[in-house]
């Protein structure tokens, strides 16, 4: 079973984001990176599934600065056999670009299952995953909860609004793990020791034409302090004008 | 769920440390957030040790993670595992000392003094945590003079018979096997002194819970008694040799502690800095009194120190350079910081700081066992005092 992760380095969920002097990106000093959360079920579900076959080769794929070596390392502590870098300095925010130079990679590298996670916590575009598939001509399944391999084929959950859908696909294909799909691994200290023995390949991201840009980057507004419009039964009517013509919700 | 520990970290100290040892401090961060963290105040309320966590602690590589790869353990830097005691004592002192003793103090001394016989039995099922060991050096009338220590070892003539008891001793009632440390000599002969590889089980060893303790509550600490004891010739740790060879553990373990402190004084400045600027006194946070903000400057300040402090002594010890003397100063003085820093904290969090839901008041009852064990701050003040002055106060 060789089956490829492509993950991404993002920004800590609990950083205080500060936007940068373009105003179109966020400034990185003092950021911390981690790898970005969705990924790691994406990580979990390669290594059980490796576990489960009795063998195979996971190989994690990053798309990013050299930075982002430091979040493959975490793969690879966590049990990966390998890495690759797709070294570029920025990444675009433009999906189909980053797609294809990951399509690139992954086209002649014979893997049963390719897995993202479903969507990356710093841009939430959900695309990257989707459009590899259709560039690799695979089946693609999103945010799955659960998944079952058998054989040529594989069967997922998928958690749809009220109801769980499953679904069947022939391998290989292109799968995006959901929250929930397993619980990630803590890398233990000495798979950290054992991860910097493996080996990670750096090329150049092959990213071709950008054609989406970010052009500006704002915080979302403070919240305004609230306001008390009077006491008891009183208070009602002028309560219910201020939600009607103020808050507008009624 | 409670908020992640997202650490302290104002002079950028992160960035001295190397890509796995940032790998690790997250590894056990996160461990504690998950898994110590939800569990430690019943078990600190009810007196009792989380043994069930030992399994996942040992499988994550937390025992002796800086002795190497072939007995099974991890082959960490020393600043690598100092980042491991920093983390745990995050969470508590207590499990923190659990994990001491079984690296420092216990598969310290069996690689150190051990035959390859001895290190390959017990390192490998020490790493797994399949073994719990104790270290039996202190006695009831020997704490700080340790080399006074009337517990005898006699040869005979297919082994040793070890009499003699063991008070404070960390692990005592869980080990499986403990390090004794005993006179084969004249009781005034402190160069007699030998380490002694002893199973809990042995006929004539016993263990017994010291109660009734207000500090390191999630910890056990018992007293050994050893009467008769008979072990075989290979129970000898064939390296020991002297009191020097207990007093090398204690260097180890008082290492892990420096960085210990620092682990405590931040989880309580972390704590007392979220609540200050949450909790509203006279229509504002107090985080905006200059009161606070004093005690808050002060808490960061001496935190920042003391992670400079043990990091220059981790490198130090990684060059193989770092002297007793030198792991006395830090010893001395971030649990002393750490002591102060949990108590303004807990002062800080008004009447709440005193409730077992917020985490300084159990910090700081725990740390005053941990200024006190190890070394008292007063000893490594006079070991300081002998290394600047080359005159010794106690001998």
């Amino acid at each position: 079973m060789k089956i490829a992760v492509c993950i991404k380095r993002v920004p800590d969920t609990e950083t205080r984001i500060r936007i940068g002097g373009d105003g179109a990106s966020i400034d990185e000093g003092g950021v911390k990176f981690i790898v970005n959360p969705y990924d790691e079920f994406a990580i979990e579900e390669a290594l059980q599934r490796k576990e489960k076959a009795g063998g195979g080769d996971v190989v994690v794929i990053a798309l990013g600065p050299d930075a982002a070596q430091e979040t493959i390392r975490g793969a690879l502590a966590m049990g990966a056999d390998r890495g690759v870098l797709l070294k570029a300095d920025r990444l675009p925010a433009d999906a189909l670009a980053v797609a294809k130079a990951l399509a690139a990679e992954l086209k002649d590298g014979a893997y049963d299952l390719v897995l993202f996670g479903k969507m990356a916590l710093d841009d939430y575009n959900h695309g990257v995953g989707p459009m590899v598939a259709e560039l690799l001509g695979l089946p693609c399944v999103t945010a799955i909860s659960k998944l079952e391999l058998d054989g040529g084929k594989g069967v997922a959950e998928r958690e749809i609004e009220g109801g769980v859908e499953v679904v069947e696909f022939a391998l290989p294909a292109v799968l995006t793990a959901e929250k929930g799909l397993n619980t990630p691994r803590y890398p233990a200290l000495k798979g950290i020791m054992a991860a910097k023995k493996k080996p990670i390949e750096t090329r150049p991201a092959a990213l071709g034409e950008v054609r989406v840009s970010v052009t500006s980057l704002g915080l979302p507004p403070d919240r305004k302090a609230g306001r008390i419009v009077g006491e008891g039964p009183d208070a009602v009517p002028e309560l219910v004008r201020l939600l009607r013509t103020e808050a507008k919700v009624l | 769920m409670a908020p992640r520990f997202e650490g302290v970290d104002f002079y950028d100290v992160g960035s001295l440390l190397s890509e796995e040892e940032r790998a690790v401090q997250r590894t056990v961060r996160q461990w504690v957030d998950d898994r110590l963290m939800p569990v430690i105040n019943q078990h600190y309320l009810e007196g009792k040790f989380p043994l069930a966590l030992v399994p996942e602690m040992a499988e994550l590589g937390f025992f002796g993670a800086n002795l190497p790869e072939e007995y099974g353990c991890a082959g960490l830097t020393n600043i690598a595992y100092g980042l491991i005691m920093q983390e745990l004592e995050r969470g508590d002192s207590g499990v923190r000392s659990f994990a001491s003793v079984q690296g420092a103090l216990v598969m310290f001394p069996i690689h150190a003094f051990g035959s390859e016989e001895q290190r390959k039995h017990w390192l490998p099922k020490m790493a797994s945590g399949e073994v719990i060991g104790c270290f039996g050096l202190t006695e009831p009338d020997y704490g700080s003079n340790p080399g006074g220590l009337i517990t005898t070892a006699r040869e005979t003539k297919d082994g040793w018979v070890l009499n003699g008891a063991k008070m404070w001793i960390t692990n005592g009632s869980t080990a499986k096997v403990a390090i004794i440390w005993a006179k084969t000599g004249a009781l005034d002969d402190a160069a007699s002194i030998r380490g002694f590889i002893v199973p809990t089980d042995t006929p004539g060893f016993s263990a017994r819970d010291q109660k009734g303790k207000l500090s390191l509550r999630a910890s056990d600490t018992s007293e050994l008694v050893l009467q008769d004891v008979k072990v075989g010739k290979d129970a000898l740790l064939p390296g020991s040799k002297g009191l020097k060879s207990p007093l090398s553990c204690l260097t180890q373990a008082r290492y892990g502690i420096a960085w210990g402190a620092v682990g405590a004084a931040m989880g309580c400045y972390d704590e007392a800095l979220q609540y200050a600027k949450q909790r509203v006194m006279f229509r504002k946070p107090i985080a905006a009194f200059q009161l606070q903000q004093q005690r808050l400057a002060e808490m960061l300040s001496e935190i920042t120190k003391a992670q400079l402090l043990v990091l220059q002594l981790g490198r130090l010890k990684d060059q193989g350079k770092a002297t007793p003397q030198q792991v006395s100063l830090a010893k001395r003085n971030n649990v002393n910081v750490a002591c102060d820093i949990a108590r303004e904290a807990r002062r800080l969090l008004g009447a709440n700081g005193i409730l077992v839901e917020y985490t300084a008041m159990r910090h700081l009852a725990n740390l005053e066992s941990v200024y006190t064990y190890e070394g008292t701050h007063d000893m490594h003040t006079l070991i300081l005092g002998e290394a600047i002055t080359g005159i010794s106060a106690f001998e």
